[in-house]
């Protein structure tokens, strides 16, 4: 006697399976992918002259420069320091240390708006550190350093949180075994360390990158938003919504949500190529 | 981008394999100074120096002039908005976060990988789009603009504008924490309690639940924080209506663009406390996790 | 309650975990699947206790079609390999869980409860641990704990998935005898699953012995420790000595050298596979009359324990006769390392045409 099941009769036989792939599907349709695809569709009310035009306005093309250029400087920085602080919470001891470690999340923690003006207040010429450097005759409030700064503040987490856990589970031994080999501390980091944290790092630089091109709330208010000078693509966006017009604002943000969608994209596969790595390496 | 929220891998694993480092893989103590000061300099200048900066600039004109700020109406209403937002946000980001966590973490279907992206999605999303997106669908000239003028239902620029936008930019943070977690415990609890005669919901509740609670509330945690904070998505739905639409992080604007700083410092400084409790939290839940994990490996 | 299993397919992909597998289980018995890992047999115990639908083929308990019946109706006790306990829960509430978890109507009382828990934690002498969460526990102890809490929903089938696998070898050793005894006891039809030759031979009734998705042997210990059918069998029951051979009427040509093995009498030229265990070679410094022999030199020898072992390089230099010898005979031999010796083999066993199974874990 033979029964036939259904291939498609998966062999787990935990319940609410059909439930809640059911409802997340319909959860997420409903919350992100419909209203995504409002912003497509609203695009096409715009022939592609017109909406050629509006996206390659000089104007908006200098704030593409804006943010894309300070996105990319601030993840840079945070690249460099965010390594040296992950090295420094998971090798050294020192007083204090776990609450750094703590504070190391507020920009994930802080509302952004909070960071902006809280940014400003220090970074402006009268500001507790802006008043030591604009006699050296650089201003960082309301130019476009200023938006490197809040963009490098909001990014600060990122390439700490993904490389802190690589560092941690590195083994000791093999740096052990590279010293004993007659390898100096530098050699084996170059040799030996980097070369098993860089996808960490860079994955992190990314991530820092991504979140850094759709911010907001932290740049408004350090940036002075001067149009073609310190006005990043998303004010572009509000402000053409404050004028209504509707569709060029939603042409200018298709722009970018292909971008960050191709940047998600490349983050998602450097992640599942690290994890892989990681577990062919262990 | 997932790393913003999942707790660090490490937390879970390994936490006693951080081996006494011996002389010769450490570096000279100079060396090691000049690093941590480095690092200090760094984090003082982006970190610690503007958050003091909040509370300084709040409490300048004097403790009643902050208390004054606090105890505005539009302030109270703002207060009141933020919380609403967050408590109808929470709680179904949560439940989503669970339905998604059950279905990507005990099965085994096509498309699997796809799906985690589109969780990711909102993360990708600068927050301003958030919420031109329901503007173009709720808003007067919006797909469904007209059929909500008839019915007299304002979506855009009132709370259910606000709300649905801070669902959106919340949208992956509990799903995130608890996949990952989930597909590490496996299936085999889940199994033993089947076979012991559990109907589905008993093992959700009574296995799978209590076992995932930390990550659970730590996800929860980081979806208030943002619910409570979010600015850019907010901004564009609310249209800024004083004691009617405005959240907290809407009210902190409008009070410096009104020049008004010490007011608005005040009110930050209470989204900054948020932020603190937040971090405090996020540290006690990851020393709980940390405590399990050493107890799980001694035996 | 009996089992019977009817032509049972299973396939991972295209992966084939069992291909056409039939076993019946008298009631009362204890039964091992014993094979190598990937052989299929966790997954056969997985179909039994419906946590796997089977491609094709049936499933009975005590002649009831269980085919399609629900994990949750089958009534049966599951012990999972890493045991699977509520690390959230007290060893009590683990063990109460399946009591719980009735509905209202059939759930005993809380005092009801009570009281079978503390049966059972004595039953397997863990009583003091009640209120212990399983990551107190050392692995013997959660073992038998996880046990408990199967044999609290009073199961028809026991089921046990490598249910020593995870422990170390002494306590692995207290816990098989201790299972033997609660069987005795207790009379559940059980199965376990299990890759050890040793646990399978010592604690079972039976032994069904799987290889790649298919049923080898099915018998007694004795049975198939003494009989195996196949080559896979023999090796992987016990150490064994294998030779390749010339079989011509009831004689095995191994290397020049004929050996009567009583059978395949009626066979002319083929190649085959000749076994020997290794407490079947027999040791002589002295050539012993017209019998056949193999000269070897004594390559190694480990003396440690009752039993000696000797690793014998054939003068031929077609390779190594693992031999077992008594401390006594060993003595009485007075052997040493490099010594030239005549061997005898025993009881030889010969599978004809058989390609050489390689893959034995």
């Amino acid at each position: 006697m033979h029964k036939k099941y259904s291939k498609n009769a998966k062999q787990n036989i935990l319940p609410g399976f059909n439930l809640s792939l059911g409802f997340t599907i319909f959860y997420l349709s409903l919350i992100v992918l419909i209203p995504l695809s409002a912003a497509f569709i609203k695009t096409t009310e715009l022939s592609f002259n017109e909406f050629w035009a509006v996206v390659s306005a000089p104007r908006v093309v200098a704030s593409y420069q804006l943010t894309f250029g300070a996105s990319l400087i601030g993840a840079l920085i945070n690249a460099v320091f965010g390594l040296l602080t992950a090295w420094v919470l998971v090798r050294y001891k020192f007083p204090g240390k776990k609450i750094i470690d703590a504070l190391v999340d507020l920009p994930f923690a802080l509302p952004t708006a909070v960071a902006g003006i809280a940014l400003t207040a220090v970074y402006a010429g009268n500001g507790w550190i802006g008043q030591w450097i604009e006699p050296l005759g650089i201003k960082i409030a309301f130019t476009p350093i200023g938006v490197i700064v809040a963009l490098t503040f909001i990014g600060l987490p990122f390439v700490v949180r993904t490389v802190q856990p690589v560092l941690e589970n590195l083994e000791a031994e093999t740096e052990e075994a590279a010293a004993s080999l007659g390898a100096n501390r530098w050699q084996t980091f170059t040799k030996i360390i980097f070369p098993a944290i860089w996808p960490a790092l860079l994955t992190g630089f990314a991530l820092a990158f991504a979140r850094a091109i759709g911010e907001y709330g932290s740049v408004i208010f350090i940036a002075g938003n001067v149009p073609f000078v310190s006005e990043i693509t998303p004010l572009i966006i509000i402000t053409k919504l404050e004028q209504y017009e509707y569709a060029s604002a939603t042409a200018v943000a298709v722009v970018m949500l292909v971008i960050s969608f191709l940047l998600l994209f490349a983050i998602n596969g450097l992640q599942w190529w690290v994890n892989r790595r990681a577990s062919a390496l262990s | 981008m997932s790393i913003s929220t999942t707790l660090p891998a490490s937390q879970y694993s390994n936490y006693q394999n951080k081996v006494a480092r011996s002389r010769a893989t450490s570096e000279p103590v100079w060396a090691r100074w000049t690093l941590i000061a480095i690092v200090l300099l760094f984090l003082t200048l982006f970190l610690i120096v503007p958050l003091a900066a909040v509370f300084t600039e709040a409490l300048r004109k004097g403790f009643d002039t902050y208390i004054t700020a606090l105890t505005d109406p539009d302030a109270l209403s703002s207060i009141k908005l933020t919380l609403i937002a967050a408590a109808i946000a929470v709680p179904l980001n949560l439940v989503f976060g669970v339905a998604a966590a059950w279905a990507i973490a005990k099965f085994e279907f096509r498309g699997k990988s796809i799906l985690i992206t589109l969780i990711d999605l909102p993360f990708a999303v600068s927050p301003v789009i958030a919420g031109l997106i329901y503007v173009l669908i709720f808003g007067l000239q919006g797909w469904f603009g007209s059929t909500l003028l008839d019915h007299d239902i304002k979506v855009v620029f009132a709370i259910p504008g606000i709300v649905l936008a801070t669902i959106f930019v919340t949208f992956p943070f509990v799903a995130r924490e608890l996949i990952p977690l989930m597909q590490a415990q496996g299936k085999e609890e889940e199994e033993a309690g089947l076979v012991l005669g559990a109907s589905g919901w008993q093992i959700l509740w009574r296995i799978t639940l209590p076992n995932v609670k930390w990550g659970l509330l730590y996800g929860v945690i980081l979806t208030n924080a943002r619910a409570m904070g979010e600015f850019g998505a907010v901004s564009v739905v609310s249209g800024h209506i004083r004691g009617l639409t405005n959240t907290l992080p809407l009210h902190v604007e409008i009070l410096y663009n009104e020049y008004n700083y010490a007011a608005a410092f005040a009110v930050a400084s209470l989204l900054a406390i948020l932020a603190l409790v937040t971090l405090l939290l996020k540290s006690f839940v990851e020393w709980k996790v940390a405590r399990d994990a050493q107890i799980d490996e001694k035996s | 309650m009996s089992i019977e299993i009817k032509n049972i397919r299973k396939n991972f992909g295209s992966f084939s975990a069992l291909n056409d597998v039939s076993l019946d289980v008298p009631s009362g018995e204890l039964v091992a699947l014993l094979g190598p890992s990937g052989c299929g047999k966790t997954t056969l115990l997985r179909i039994i206790a419906g946590l796997e639908t089977p491609d094709s083929g049936s499933i009975h308990f005590h002649g009831a079609d269980a085919t399609v019946q629900k994990v949750r109706e089958r009534e049966v006790g599951f012990v999972f390999q890493h045991y699977a306990l509520f690390r959230h829960m007290t060893v009590f509430e683990n063990v109460a869980f399946g009591l719980r978890v009735r509905p209202k109507e059939t759930r005993p009382t809380d005092a009801e409860i009570k009281r079978r828990v503390h049966e059972l934690l004595e039953l397997v002498q863990l009583d003091w641990l009640a209120d212990r969460y399983p990551p107190q526990l050392s692995g013997g102890q959660r073992q038998r704990i996880a046990l408990a809490r199967a044999l609290a929903v009073e199961p028809k089938v026991l089921l046990l998935d490598e249910p020593f696998g995870a422990l170390d070898a002494k306590v692995r050793k207290e816990l098989r005898r201790w299972l033997r005894r609660l069987h005795d006891e207790l009379h559940i039809t059980s199965i376990f699953v299990t890759h050890d030759q040793e646990e399978a031979l010592e604690v079972s009734d039976r032994v069904v012995v799987i290889n790649k998705g298919q049923i080898e042997q099915i018998g007694s210990p004795q049975e198939v420790y003494d009989h195996p059918v196949s080559p896979f069998v023999y090796q992987f029951l016990g150490n064994v000595n294998q030779f390749q051979s010339q079989i011509h009427q009831g004689e095995a040509n191994i290397g020049g050298i004929g050996l009567k093995i009583n059978a395949h009498h009626d066979t002319k030229h083929s190649a085959g596979l000749a076994y020997v265990r290794p407490h079947d070679i027999e040791i002589h410094k002295v050539r012993n009359g017209e019998a056949p022999a193999f000269e070897a030199v004594i390559h190694y020898i480990h003396a440690i324990g009752p039993l000696v072992r000797l690793e014998l390089q054939r003068a031929d230099q077609s390779g190594l006769i693992e031999a077992e010898l008594t401390q006594e005979r060993f003595r009485e031999l007075d052997l040493s390392q490099g010594e030239n010796v005549f061997v005898y083999p025993r009881n030889v066993r010969v599978f004809l045409n058989q390609a050489i199974p390689r893959d034995i874990a």
